[in-house]
């Protein structure tokens, strides 16, 4: 433990955590220029964030809601609380976590101090150690991994020269919003030609706030190098808030390589609408596995952009729905240049008056020649209620290239379930193992334990869904 | 339930798909320690017999009774059935993407443990190892998805392999064997007998006499028309084998 403050936070709630809320800042609800500059004051940035933060503000205002993606109007802008700074790391207590959410920390079988950070409410873990030991090795490699604040504050040149390059405020109104009242995230370098074997995962992390509702994220994976990183955990994220909107930027350079995964588990109440993109160099492999459950409502296309020639970008996507929730999930591959090549490996289950959407776009620039993707969506619907639909939009100026799209809706099968029943599992079980079957050329992706536990997830949103 | 008789018992069974009757009246006791071959034409409820035994809700049961051991089963739901020891080894065995064999075995060897007890590493490995070798099969197979892309005769064998890993007290065999060449055939047969015993009883549905070679049958019933109109030993089979079902079909006219 180097930072005495964090050894403190964790003696004193080691009991009770049942603290009132205690704030360092809290803005006002709402969005304002005020609330901007409070923000950008409470994290001590050079003048040009500032500039940033209110020129994306004013962005924000002029954009319209977007009317072609997921059902917004429940979403009231006025509403939110864009920061909070908690004191310290505690935003707030144990005790108001909502039940079902500690119900199901419970059942994850996740040990206490896990679940408290997983809630928002603890100290980072007892893993510590490991992470000591891990930073210390990737820093002997030159690898920069650290919140985007410490980022912005430590390497100030590189950050400012990708800041804000691949994803924009002017993209979209809720990059736009990020970009004023970002807070949290991380910042990422690897320096040419490192190979980092460790994923780097946010688990390991220590950061100063926990990634919250606008988290912001700067990846740059230098000439040759190649790094996974894992964002997030798989346990319900709890946000008292209901508006996320985190913006993912990553430059994958010449000849280097990168995945990004990620299994985003909102609660019930939250509508996540995410921006993450990738721009990608000569030869360079970005792959983004991208798992979507809970949440209100998700709007979210891992995008990659193939900048030069020989780019290759793959979005391996699973998204679950139940009842009174909207997966509108999917990817963009954007051919600026000859020989690239794209995959989109979609798959989605519905159930419930659950829907899932896939939304995707294939892009092929005039002059990018020889190049080609292939989209691959399979929707599974578990029941009659359940809906899925498809949006694939296929854009090809280029006459020597290809898109490949094969979309397939199945149910689960009866025949499916007596064969497994008959041999002794029982109804929800044969149809949790089929719908583990279906996500299985993504689960397998992930490393050993976040597949495990997306399983279990599964599990749980599934218990008595069939029948 | 101990003064319980070991057998399975089906009493005057009758069941249709939707209003179609396709079973009607069936009488068999089976105790354990038998093997009871059943035979009979095309589409004249073999098959239908098996599931309906399974508990495939598919089809209804309109009149009459199964026992295993005693306990009525129609009431239960077929996992229930599968953990009293029904096992089928099914015509035609679906195909699960993306679950390995070693997952879905494991998984079906722990749904038969009580409640806080696991299956466990050496248990299940230990007996997977015998059942391979039975089968002849390379150790590469369980991690193959279950019945994904398997030829008819791998689909057959994997049923094998099931069934001796869930080591069942009745067994139902729905044409095992056709689709086996003669090899596998003989190792199908080889791992139906290393179980034989006084433990085990079942039926054994099949169109041909060359399977009761190897499995040599202690009765024989022909089904035509959703009933057994006829029961003998192993020599019943042989005719058929010979004569063809026309003077059983015959049987069943004069039945009626
Ligand atoms: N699910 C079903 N829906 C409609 N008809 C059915 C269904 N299952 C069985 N049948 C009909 O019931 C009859 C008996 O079928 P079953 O499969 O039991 O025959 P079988 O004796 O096993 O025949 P085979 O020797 O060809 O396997 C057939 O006419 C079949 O078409
Ligand atoms: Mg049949």
């Amino acid at each position: 433990m180097t930072n005495p403050e964090v050894a403190n936070i964790n003696k004193d709630y080691e009991y009770g955590w049942s603290s009132p809320e205690r704030y360092a800042v809290k803005a006002p609800k709402g969005l304002s220029r005020e609330v901007v500059e409070m923000i950008s004051k409470a994290k001590d940035e050079p003048q040009w964030m500032l500039d940033f933060r209110l020129k994306a503000l004013e962005i924000f205002y002029s954009k319209p809601m977007p009317t072609w993606g997921a059902d917004l109007s429940g979403l009231n802008l006025d509403e939110i609380y864009y920061y909070i700074k908690p004191e310290g790391f505690n935003a707030r207590s144990w005790d108001d976590v909502p039940d079902d959410v500690k119900l199901t920390f419970e059942r994850l079988g996740i040990p206490e101090a896990e679940r408290k950070a997983l809630a928002g409410v603890g100290a980072q873990y007892e893993s510590e150690m490991v992470y000591h030991n891990l930073k210390e090795e990737w820093e002997k490699l030159g690898v920069v991994f650290l919140s985007i604040e410490d980022g912005l504050k430590q390497y100030p040149d590189l950050f400012r020269e990708y800041f804000a390059t691949v994803v924009p405020p002017e993209d979209n109104k809720f990059a736009a919003v990020n970009s004023a009242v970002w807070s949290g995230g991380s910042f990422v370098y690897v320096p040419k030609g490192v190979k980092v074997d460790i994923p780097l995962q946010t688990y390991f992390r220590i950061n100063a706030e926990s990634s919250g509702q606008f988290e912001r994220t700067l990846i740059i994976v230098d000439e040759g190098a190649q790094a996974h990183y894992i964002e997030g955990c798989t346990a319900p994220t709890y946000a008292s808030d209901s508006f996320h909107s985190g913006v993912i930027e990553i430059i994958v350079k010449e000849g280097a390589r990168f995945r990004y995964s990620t299994i985003q588990n909102w609660s019930h109440n939250v509508y996540n609408l995410v921006t993450q993109r990738a721009a990608v160099y000569g030869h360079g492999v970005m792959e983004w596995v991208d798992g979507n459950l809970g949440s209100k409502v998700t709007m979210k296309y891992p995008a990659c952009y193939l900048l030069e020639e020989g780019a290759r970008g793959e979005v391996l996507s699973i998204a679950m729905a139940g009842r009174g929730q909207h997966q509108d999930a999917g990817a963009k591959i954007v051919h600026f240049a000859p020989y690239t090549s794209g995959t989109i490996v979609s798959k989605s289950i519905s159930k419930d008056s659950g829907r899932s959407s896939y939304r995707g776009l294939v892009k092929i620039y005039e002059g990018a020649r020889g190049s080609k993707t292939n989209v691959e969506c399979d929707a599974l619907l578990l029941d009659e209620e359940a809906r899925t639909d498809t949006y694939p939009y296929i854009e090809i100026e280029e006459k020597d290239a290809s898109v490949g799209h094969e979309a397939t809706v199945s149910k689960i099968n009866d025949e499916q379930i007596l064969y497994l029943q008959s041999r002794g599992l029982s109804e929800d079980e044969a149809a949790g193992l089929i719908v583990r079957g279906f996500i299985e050329p993504i689960a397998k992706e992930l490393p050993l334990e976040y597949a495990v536990e997306l399983n279990r997830l599964i599990e749980l949103e599934m218990e008595g869904s069939v029948g | 339930m101990t003064d319980q008789p070991h057998q399975l018992e089906i009493r005057n069974l009758h069941a249709s798909v939707g209003d179609m009757p396709i079973l009607r009246g069936i009488n068999l006791v089976v105790p354990r320690g038998e093997l009871h071959a059943i035979m009979g034409p095309n589409g004249n409820g073999k098959s239908t017999l098996a599931k309906v035994i399974v508990g495939d809700p598919e089809y209804t049961v309109t009149e009459g009774e199964v026992f295993v051991d005693g306990v009525s089963i129609l009431e239960m739901e077929p996992d229930e059935r599968a953990r009293l020891g029904v096992f089928l080894a099914f015509q035609y065995p679906v195909e699960i993407p993306g679950v390995t064999i070693a997952n879905f075995l494991r998984l079906a060897m722990q749904a038969r443990k009580a409640e806080g007890e696991e299956v466990s590493f050496t248990e299940f490995y230990g007996r997977l190892t015998a059942a391979l070798k039975t089968l002849e099969w390379d150790e590469s197979i369980v991690e193959r998805y279950l019945n994904e892309g398997f030829s008819g005769g791998e689909k057959k064998r994997n049923e094998i392999l099931q069934m001796l890993m869930l080591e069942p007290n009745y067994i139902i065999m729905d044409e095992t064997d056709s689709g086996l060449d003669v090899d596998a055939l003989k190792i199908v047969a080889r791992g139906v007998n290393s179980m034989r015993g006084p433990n085990l009883g079942g039926l054994i549905i099949t169109h041909y006499q060359r399977l009761l070679n190897y499995i040599v049958p202690d009765k024989v019933h022909i089904i035509v028309d959703g009933r057994v109109v006829q029961t003998g030993g192993p020599e019943l089979a042989q005719r058929l084998d010979s004569e063809g079902y026309d003077w059983v079909k015959q049987l069943a006219v004069a039945g009626d």
